[in-house]
């Protein structure tokens, strides 16, 4: 679950790391009003989960309150990356003298934490990892340890920064850990680290990957959940434990197991199809989780035909089998469906689909090939 | 006949008692897996159709001999599990259970290591050795003994995968899920290296997805020092940039983690890599 900016310096603050005074506004008249509070020039800023927010024009400088209503109102309600954008963070300007970056990423691999900092800040890290890689710093963080302050006085020197800076930034990222440890973040960062012109560090920007595993423990953030902008399809796929994914195709797709639902999506693809959606119905689905995964499904207008592929283990086909016909009583739809079930009560599940004269298919390919045949086609409705 | 399992193994279940660890270690009994004690706290002395159950993993090794263990406790104490079951001496951990906190996984390895054991998963369909034992939740039937090793990170796809080549009459050596988590005890290089070593694997057949990148690391690995050949898959050609695809460990961020890397690294390691899962027993049966 990634955070947004204010939520990422929110905690970034309670960990000790300065962060611009600044508050949240879903109005312009909100934003004037926080802008007046402030005084002196603002900077109004989307609060939306993708980057690129500066290029869109979704922040802006403000010199007055007035100003400040007229960048929120340009701001909310535009489109960046395709979210929509709800919120700004009405934030003071900073005198900014040069710009850091500092964060904590999840080295997978390596099965470590590293803290890596850089003096390029203000850009895309992984633009300064790709053209000049001697500009980061890194520190790998040893997992029984901890991140110690050594190491920060360490990577301080390596990006050349400022002596008089060298206790406030061991400080920022010793906070830094604290606040990735404490909310089971499996990324924190600060981008940019600003160094202000009277000589001090500030987190002008802030970003943390939450892992949703974590989140059993962590119910400020589960939360913080509900200010996702989470489609209502995707809201409903959580609320029945589906893991659920829309994506821009007209080509249904439910599986189980989350490596075979990729494997059926790429598949729609190399038939010359398209994925209208990833979604994992998990291990062992009952009938009634079967049947909310395909109402989701045949709730996307895109959707032209539907791919089922079970390989039944610990799910049981008959169980699916009365799922997909649960859904079909509930919502009928014309929508062509191939479904391929294989393994645990196959025979079972092939009879009570036999019955309302769905596609049937014997193997992953011959039902992928099927189900982009019946998609642009647009015809062969079940008869349920 | 195989790497890391076979039917000496000496299997302790832990979480026994739950739902999901009875019922598998039924299963595990009925494929032929010795399955020699159970632990779940608070219920020692207690018996599962002939099966001891302790308190403790200690008790349980020092009754049993148990060198193996396999995990079903619920996410919140699987981390514990998988500790207690490395101090006290188990050689092979294997994790099934779904959920587990990344940072909390990271020490967990790292103590894991440190007591020289190895950990499988977690959020793993487990591993089997056809024809001998299996540790985890796969169907044994769809399995028959042969020559190819399967290492994967995932579960289902794995049994479409063994499935296509038994149909074909290609046995496996050993078939091992590595898991579909951000970290794992088990890397892909980890097992490579073991069927690199084993005399009844003669090809190895490795299924990769997004995220991460721990199949460019076995490219590497495989140009470098493997001489058995190595056919590949990889899901998630089709999956969009920063969202997680159901396993924790598949998202792509960023520049990291997409399908097309993955398959331009193997392929330049001289791996095959098929187009789709049924494929691969295609390519495998032209190689025997």
């Amino acid at each position: 679950m990634n955070l947004y900016e204010f939520q990422s310096k929110q905690i970034f603050a309670k960990h000790g790391i300065p962060i611009p005074k600044g508050e949240l506004a879903q109005t312009p008249e909100e934003a004037e009003e926080i802008a007046a509070r402030l005084g002196g020039r603002v900077v109004v800023k989307a609060q939306v989960l993708a980057g690129g927010r500066g290029k869109a024009g979704g922040i802006r400088l403000a010199e007055t309150p007035a100003e400040a209503r007229a960048a929120a109102e340009a701001i909310l309600g535009m489109q960046i990356k395709g979210l929509t954008v709800r919120r700004v963070l009405v934030d003071q300007a900073a005198d900014i003298a040069q710009e850091l970056y500092l964060g904590i990423v999840l080295d997978r691999a390596g099965r470590r934490l590293v803290l890596m900092a850089s003096a390029a800040g203000g850009v895309d890290i992984e633009e300064v990892a790709a053209a000049a890689p001697e500009k980061i710093a890194r520190a790998e963080i040893d997992p029984l340890l901890g991140l110690q302050p050594y190491q920060m006085r360490q990577v301080a020197c390596d990006i050349e920064l400022d002596r008089a800076l060298l206790t406030q930034f061991t400080r920022i990222g010793l906070g830094l850990y604290e606040a990735l440890m404490r909310s089971d973040a499996t990324l924190a960062e600060i981008n940019p680290l600003a160094v202000t012109a009277g000589g001090e560090l500030l987190a002008l920007d802030g970003k943390m990957v939450v892992d949703d595993n974590g989140l059993y423990r962590q119910p400020e953030l589960a939360r913080a959940r509900e200010m996702l902008e989470e489609s209502p399809a995707e809201r409903e796929a959580r609320q029945y434990g589906l893991s659920y994914v829309k994506l821009d195709g007209y080509i249904g797709c439910m599986v189980n197991g989350a490596g075979l639902a990729m494997a059926t999506m790429d598949m729609t693809k190399l038939f010359g199809g398209a994925p209208a959606n990833f979604l994992d119905i998990g291990g062992g689905a009952r009938a009634d989780r079967v049947a909310a995964a395909l109402r989701i499904i045949l709730a996307d207008p895109n959707v032209r035909a539907v791919l089922i592929n079970i390989f039944g283990g610990i799910t049981r086909c008959d169980e699916v089998a009365r799922g997909i016909l649960e859904a079909f009583a509930q919502v009928p739809s014309k929508v062509p469906v191939v479904v391929r079930l294989i393994g645990t009560n196959e025979e079972e599940g092939r009879r009570l689909l036999a019955e309302a004269n769905f596609i049937t298919a014997r193997t992953l390919s011959e039902a992928a090939r099927r189900a982009v045949e019946a998609a642009q086609a647009g015809t062969a409705a079940p008869a349920v | 006949m195989s790497i890391l399992l076979d039917n000496r193994s000496r299997v302790v279940v832990q979480g026994i008692t739950g739902r999901e660890g009875s019922f598998h270690t039924l299963q595990m009994v009925e494929y032929g897996t010795q399955v020699v004690a159970g632990v779940t706290p608070g219920k020692g002395g207690e018996w599962l159709e002939g099966i001891p159950i302790f308190d403790t993993v200690a008790a349980a090794v020092e009754a049993t001999g148990a060198d193996t263990s396999a995990i079903f406790v619920p996410a919140p104490y699987a981390a514990d599990a998988i500790m207690e079951a490395a101090a006290a001496g188990i050689q092979l951990i294997v994790c099934i259970t779904e959920g587990i906190p990344a940072l909390d996984m990271l020490k967990v390895v790292a103590f894991v290591r440190s007591r020289g054991a190895r950990l499988i998963g977690p959020n793993c369909p487990g591993l089997i050795t056809p024809g001998q034992a299996k540790v985890g939740i796969m169907p044994g039937h769809i399995h028959r003994p042969g020559p190819v090793g399967v290492v994967s990170r995932s579960g289902t796809l794995t049994y479409e995968v063994v499935y296509s080549l038994t149909q074909r009459g290609i046995g496996q050596s050993t078939a091992v899920g590595i898991g579909g988590d951000m970290i794992i005890g088990s890397s892909f290089v980890d097992i490579l290296e073991l069927f690199e070593r084993d005399p009844y694997t003669d090809i190895v057949v490795m299924i990769g997805e997004i995220g991460g990148n721990e199949e460019e690391i076995a490219a590497e690995y495989v140009a470098g020092h493997m001489t058995k050949p190595v056919v590949a898959f990889i899901a998630g050609l089709t999956a969009p940039e920063g969202k997680r695809m159901g396993h924790a460990g598949a998202i792509i961020a960023g520049r990291s983690g997409g399908a097309k890397e993955k398959i331009a690294r193997l392929k330049e390691a001289g791996v095959r890599v098929a187009e789709h899962p049924e494929q691969i027993a295609d390519i495998v049966a032209g190689m025997l």
